[in-house]
């Protein structure tokens, strides 16, 4: 029960105490064209991203977060920047990284840039969730290193292992959280076998959890 | 502001305050021979008798060390070191699951020195069993170590029956009373504790300096740091005057105001508690037991995590605690509160109000003004 670090930037307390773009009505009624999770309440973090998009650009983002304030302050920042000037082209979109919302925030304490990542991944899930709704799955570019396992829906073995990261051990959660699986179904052993590797590396606990 | 994080640290009582004032040109060494030494040894002696007084033992049974942490360490390190030179193979000690982090990560880093030690699990409301004690006794059982209250949850220990059996057993019994001392009785006439810690800034007094009891005719510790012959050699270097003055007069406030102190906390803290309640919907008491300190409430607000609302009510001018990973930069909540069988997300969510002597009936209204306002604003934008 030691002391938060309280060195956040007057960009991060404004984003905290002033949160832009919450979802303030229910999911139905906002409709979105794209909605992307990321995190998992035992970590401490769960984001949601919705996002409505018209002639490729976000015109329109909103949030909702469990989390600590540089997790409020991110997602808040992050709906600021998708969604000025009109809106960012769904290809800019997919390319932000969590430098660049930290940057935006004028920084965050280092134990709290996980944070960020969040952020990014879960926008980056609504944007995919987008052209999953909008059949054009063909437009998920996958990084080069990353094994696709799930071909019809364009998982990779890395969004796995990050998903995995994130806290997901069990494959109900993985497949309503990424889709894998859903189409065809052909992977589904393949992915359990990852998600198994996965759980057993980054699972083993010791007895004493931590301060 | 609104403090109520008394468990963390507490502010000087005024008495104490105005004492360290009026001490601060006495830079004489106890140790010295000449006037000014003398004299400071003698106002060092009285601080020791006052501590002495409130705690019913010898003057020659207290310790000043750096604080409640060094004191912990003094008694764990001190009986392990002993027993390793003594070539004790299979050194065993017995703890909680629930300890300070003082008693913790110490007991961890004799792990890697090959000491065994078991860590007894707690119930639901953080009590240790003390049946479980005394099947974890083993003949290489060199030290007991469990603390009086806890610091998160305030959950109070039989430590009377554990130390019954550590006597039973001849089993040296040490308790880190750093959060009961100033809340409950502690009278060590009455009970065979052989080690106890106290520290001073917690009890309204400055922060490092702290008390080790050592009762007579136990065995021998190693001391932590050596050196002179302070302290009975169990604690080298020129004494903390400063504090040693200050945490002795923090003592005799105690002693002349903790009974009704006492009082107006808890009466604080169960009007804090049924407020919250009452107004505030899906919330959850991290250790609701009876056996708990007066001044501590620790309370899920589920749904929302921990450092958020910490940092909501401090724009309000409100001073709490969390559990929550975010405040500890692990990604693990409080060992603490999931050592009750608290679930992760509900821990990531935990608040620690805890109350002390200069709180008010109108800060406890306001508070529950200020978590109710915070809780609700978070609640609608969580994703949960």
């Amino acid at each position: 029960m030691s002391g938060t670090n309280w060195n956040y930037s007057d960009k991060v307390k404004e984003h905290f105490f002033n949160p832009k773009n919450v979802l303030k009505v229910s999911e139905e009624e906002y409709n979105a064209d794209g909605v992307g999770e990321n995190g998992s309440p035992v970590c401490g973090d769960l984001m949601r991203i919705y996002i409505k998009v018209k002639d490729n650009k976000i015109y329109d983002m909103r949030w909702k977060t469990f989390g600590c304030a540089s997790a409020i302050g991110s997602t808040s920042m992050l709906s600021v920047m998708v969604t000025e000037n009109g809106g960012m082209e769904l290809e800019e979109a997919m390319k932000i990284k969590p430098d660049d919302i930290i940057k935006e925030l004028g920084g965050l304490p280092p134990n709290k840039i996980h944070c960020s990542v969040l952020g990014d991944k879960a926008l980056r899930a609504a944007i995919k969730d987008y052209y999953r709704n909008f059949d054009q799955v063909n437009k998920i570019n996958k990084e080069k290193e990353s094994r696709i396992v799930c071909h019809c829906l364009n998982v990779t073995e890395d969004e796995i292992k990050m998903e995995v990261l994130e806290g997901v051990k069990d494959f109900d959660t993985l497949q309503k959280r990424t889709k894998v699986s859903t189409a065809c179904g052909k992977c589904e052993p393949e992915v359990r076998e990852l998600l198994d590797k996965y759980v057993k590396k980054y699972y083993i606990k010791d007895i004493y959890t931590g301060e | 502001m609104i403090y109520l994080d008394n468990n963390a640290t507490t502010p000087l009582h005024p008495k104490v305050k105005e004492k360290i004032i009026d001490f601060l040109d006495n830079y004489g060494n106890p140790s010295s021979l000449y006037e000014t030494g003398r004299e400071v040894k003698q106002m060092v002696e009285d601080a020791r008798q006052k501590i002495a007084d409130f705690l019913n033992c010898d003057p020659d049974e207290i310790i000043f060390t750096a604080g409640g942490s060094e004191a912990n360490n003094t008694v764990i390190k001190g009986v392990a070191s002993c027993c390793t030179f003594c070539n004790v193979s299979n050194t065993h000690i017995i703890t909680s699951a629930i300890e300070h982090p003082s008693v913790m990560n110490t007991l961890k880093c004799l792990e890697k020195q090959n000491v065994e030690v078991t860590y007894l699990p707690v119930d639901e409301y953080g009590l240790v069993n003390s049946k479980d004690v005394r099947d974890a006794i083993r003949k290489e059982t060199v030290l007991i170590t469990i603390m009086y209250a806890n610091n998160e949850i305030g959950t109070i220990q039989p430590i009377e029956e554990i130390t019954k059996i550590a006597n039973e057993n001849n089993i040296p019994i040490h308790t880190d009373a750093v959060q009961a001392i100033g809340k409950i009785p502690v009278d060590l006439k009455k009970t065979s504790i052989d080690y106890l810690s106290l520290s001073g800034h917690k009890i309204y007094g400055p922060k490092g300096i702290g008390v080790l009891f050592r009762r007579k005719g136990t065995k021998s510790l190693c001391p932590l740091i050596s050196g002179g012959h302070q302290e009975s050699s169990m604690r080298a270097g020129t004494e903390n005057t400063i504090g040693i003055v200050g945490i002795g007069e923090a003592i005799k406030q105690l002693n002349l105001e903790m009974n009704s102190e006492v009082k107006k906390i808890k009466y604080l803290r169960d009007k804090l508690e049924s407020g919250l309640k009452k107004n505030i919907s899906n919330i959850s008491v991290n250790g609701q037991t009876e056996k708990r300190l007066p001044g501590v409430l620790n309370v899920s607000f589920n749904d929302i995590e921990g450092e958020s609302i910490l940092l909501r009510l401090d724009m309000h001018g409100i001073a709490v605690s969390t559990g929550s990973a975010c405040s500890s930069g692990s990604l693990d909540p409080s060992y603490v509160i999931t050592a009750l069988g608290v679930p992760a997300e509900q821990a990531h969510s935990s608040i620690r109000f805890s109350l002390g002597r200069e709180n008010t009936e109108e800060d406890i209204d306001k508070t529950i003004i200020a978590v109710e306002e915070t809780v609700d604003f978070l609640r609608k934008i969580s994703a949960i």
